[in-house]
């Protein structure tokens, strides 16, 4: 039960994980990484970020809800309490509210015409996990994505996690930092490039996973890891998939995916959001504006089913995308003739 | 003024004591709760209103130093209501226990909140309500319900995720809700069920005033934790029910704790039964570790809610015995705290108190509780054996009329399609 795999690594220590004896599944080896032999979870890779940084800038510091005794409510800040203190970690009485992340944070530095901007990085874990209800699944991505004024980063892989956080950190506009639970636990390579301190990915470049040519899979987050193993599933029937990773949802990197639709001709779009005004829905709409000659079938979107997140194990595996359910989609834009639903 | 008092807090480890320190009378004996601690109007009696407690509106709290009780010769409860009490707390109690051994074993799953410590609250407060009156609670809702009188395998299906829970398993632990017994949640967010709650009271207020129905005195209660006095929405909450003299009250279940967070280190001033008189309503604390103590306070803020008189805000000082959820490893919590807060166990004081007082002897207290095993016994047998949701369930209920999922390809409704509800997410 994931519930029980949630437990476990809320002891896991260490700032680094001493991973070198974990196997990963077979296969995983399709996977373009560089190989570096250290493996890093995202909660060591997120906790390593936030240290070096803190560590290079006394600007700065982390604020929020159980972040310093508790050590971070999924054990992200863990050790940073001890090591900055509670002047630089500070924990705060509850307060919720999301006004502030687009009204204030999002809208400052225009309305004061660049007088006054927010380098600020609203982090925390985003869409569902296992069995938590309607009010703690749902997926922000495309909320927040509407917003101009706003960078969202929606990181899969440790070093998505380490580079991403990093440049958000350092960037001086208001970044929400869209994580997942059930990730904080899972272990990725990591180069030694990535280990270095002063690591960085760029805000708004998507990653392409997987090369492919015959069907573009786009994806963020979780749905990544469920994105390859269903383009490995697609190989065995000779369709030859390109998964691209988003990383950054605003700015949308609509370069990248608009060259792989030309060299590909088709195009699914996954996440576990809700489908209408969602991210595919917008890839949807760039591809169709910038390259809808080289479209060979209609865009197939992959999305959470448009109900509240149900809390009964059977329904909420029926509310989320699953693997079948994106390799599904990818026969249909090729043309193979598929159901349309899950028969189970 | 009103029947603001305040007990002294009992020494408690201040993690970061930020307030300007006031001299600490020593605490007193916790386990004496025979009476009322009303010990300033001696010649009151219980629930008559006086024109001095109607002017409560502006009242400010005069903070009482404690005072030994001395017992009286009426007993607090009569049979009946002890048993009925005394049935309540045990069943609130050997449920949640039955929870963490069914969450160890993988039949629930998510996050799961339980009650342990706090049943004097639950049961002091509920079992005063008529089924049309109102609760409205948090994640830690389970004997919320249960107390409502929302039935025991009505809430294990529930938390199994089985269509015959309470919610038709779509809800889960933290979202218990009820029609027929007025359970109006269930929230997961901290503070989101008190503007719900203050919508219930002025839907009752309504009714009276506007339809007429001079009959409906119907109250709500809103239970909500320390971590929530701190929050935007529960002082907006505050004042309008104040302004419009709602008849709700807001109950804090003061544990101490939100999650890890000591209520000492994240408020300015910890005294929340103070933030009543700020708004206009009277503030009341009260040891909600003793379930006589919380039923008087509860009889008179219910009475006045009734009466029309406006809310109430009532500090419950309790304790929760176990973690905040079944993942939170409790790492922060002083064993002497823990152990202090334990020997003053709801239920074994409760049941002290019905034996002193020959309201019942051991073997009638001993066959409420055998009956309650078999209660929570049966509840998870029955849960056991239900089905899971079908296919069709995931997209049932998403609106009151079903038409919202708008027209078809074919030109009718989606919904009218056979093939709607054939368990397809293609919407």
């Amino acid at each position: 039960m994931l519930g029980i795999v949630r437990r476990n690594v809320g002891g896991a220590g260490g700032l680094y994980s001493q991973g070198f004896g974990r196997l990963r599944p077979v296969a995983s080896a399709i996977r373009n990484y560089s190989s570096g032999g250290k493996e890093m979870t995202v909660r060591d890779a997120l906790n390593s970020a936030l240290d070096e940084e803190m560590a290079a800038d006394p600007n700065v510091f982390v604020m929020g809800e159980e972040v310093g005794e508790y050590q971070g409510a999924y054990k992200i800040t863990k050790g940073l309490l001890d090591k900055y203190g509670p002047e630089r970690v500070l924990d705060t009485p509850i307060t919720e509210a999301i006004d502030h992340v687009i009204n204030s944070a999002a809208k400052s530095n225009y309305m004061s015409a660049g007088q006054i901007n927010v380098p600020i990085v609203f982090r925390g874990p985003n869409g569902p996990a296992a069995g938590v209800g309607a009010q703690h699944s749902q997926c922000y991505g495309a909320w927040y994505g509407s917003v101009p004024g706003l960078k969202v980063l929606v990181p899969y892989s440790s070093e998505d996690a380490r580079g991403l956080l990093k440049a958000a950190i350092r960037d001086p506009d208001p970044v929400v930092f869209l994580e997942n639970e059930l990730l904080y636990g899972e272990s990725f390579p990591v180069s030694a490039e990535a280990l270095d301190s002063s690591f960085c990915l760029p805000i708004g470049k998507a990653k392409i996973e997987r090369e492919g040519k015959d069907i573009t899979i786009t994806a963020f987050s979780k749905m990544v890891g469920y994105a390859l193993k269903a383009a490995e599933i697609l190989e065995k029937d000779g369709i030859n998939a390109e998964v691209i990773n988003l990383r950054s949802i605003r700015p949308l990197d609509r370069a990248t995916i608009n060259a792989s639709v030309r060299k590909t001709n088709r195009l699914v779009t996954v996440e576990e959001g809700f489908p209408q005004h969602g991210i595919g829905a917008e890839i949807c709409a760039s591809v169709i504006e910038d390259s809808f000659g080289y479209l060979d079938a209609p865009v197939e979107r992959v999305a959470g089913a448009d109900v509240p997140t149900p809390y009964a194990a059977n329904l909420e595996r029926m509310a989320f995308p699953q693997i079948e359910d994106i390799v599904r989609a990818a026969k249909r834009a090729c043309y193979r003739s598929v159901p349309m639903a899950a028969s189970a | 003024m009103g029947f603001a008092r305040a007990i002294n807090p009992h020494p408690l480890p201040l993690l970061a004591d930020t307030r300007a320190t006031k001299p600490v009378p020593a605490p007193s004996s916790s386990s004496l709760f025979l009476g009322s601690t009303r010990t300033l109007r001696p010649t009151q009696t219980r629930s008559i209103s006086s024109p001095h407690r109607r002017s409560a509106a502006s009242a400010v709290a005069a903070k009482v130093s404690d005072v030994k009780l001395k017992s009286t010769t009426n007993l607090l409860v009569t049979k009946e209501e002890g048993l009925e009490v005394y049935e309540d707390m045990i069943l609130g109690r050997v449920f949640e226990d039955m929870c963490a051994q069914m969450y160890y074993r993988g039949k629930m799953f998510g996050f799961v909140h339980l009650y342990n410590g706090q049943e004097a609250v639950s049961s002091g407060f509920i079992k005063l309500l008529k089924k049309e009156d109102s609760v409205v609670s948090t994640y830690r809702d389970h004997v919320h319900a249960l107390s409502k009188g929302v039935p025991a395998r009505a809430v294990m299906s529930e938390l199994f995720g089985k269509t015959t829970g309470c919610c038709r398993g779509q809800g889960g632990s933290m979202h218990m809700f009820s029609a027929e017994h007025n359970v109006l949640g269930g929230f997961a967010f901290i503070g989101e069920g008190i503007p719900v709650a203050t919508g219930a009271a002025f839907t009752s207020k309504y009714k009276r005033e506007v339809l007429k129905e001079a009959d409906c005195d119907h109250v709500t209660l809103a239970f909500f934790g320390d971590g929530t006095a701190n929050n935007g929405q529960f002082f907006e909450c505050l004042n309008m029910a104040a302004l419009w003299k709602l008849p709700i009250i807001f109950v804090v279940e003061n544990n101490l704790w939100a999650i890890g967070m000591s209520h000492l280190r994240a408020t300015s001033d910890p005294e929340i039964w103070k933030k009543g008189p700020a708004f206009g309503m009277p503030g009341v604390h009260v040891d909600g570790m003793d379930v006589l103590k919380v039923r008087e306070v509860a009889k008179e803020a219910i009475g006045r809610a009734r009466r029309g008189e406006g809310p109430t805000l009532v500090e419950c000082e309790t304790y929760r015995f176990r973690g905040h959820s079944l993942a939170d490893p409790d790492e922060l919590r002083d064993p002497d705290e823990k152990a202090r807060y334990a020997a003053r166990d709801p239920i074994t004081q409760f049941k002290k108190y019905l034996i002193e007082n020959k309201l019942a002897s051991e073997a009638e207290l001993k066959a409420i509780e055998k009956k309650i095993d078999e209660v929570v016994e049966e509840a998870v047998e029955f849960a056991d054996e239900s089905p899971a949701p079908s296919r069709s369930q995931l997209l049932e209920n998403v609106f009151a009329d079903p038409r919202g999922f708008g027209i078809g390809p074919d030109g009718r409704y989606r919904c009218e399609d056979p093939k709607f509800t054939e368990g397809t997410a293609q919407v």
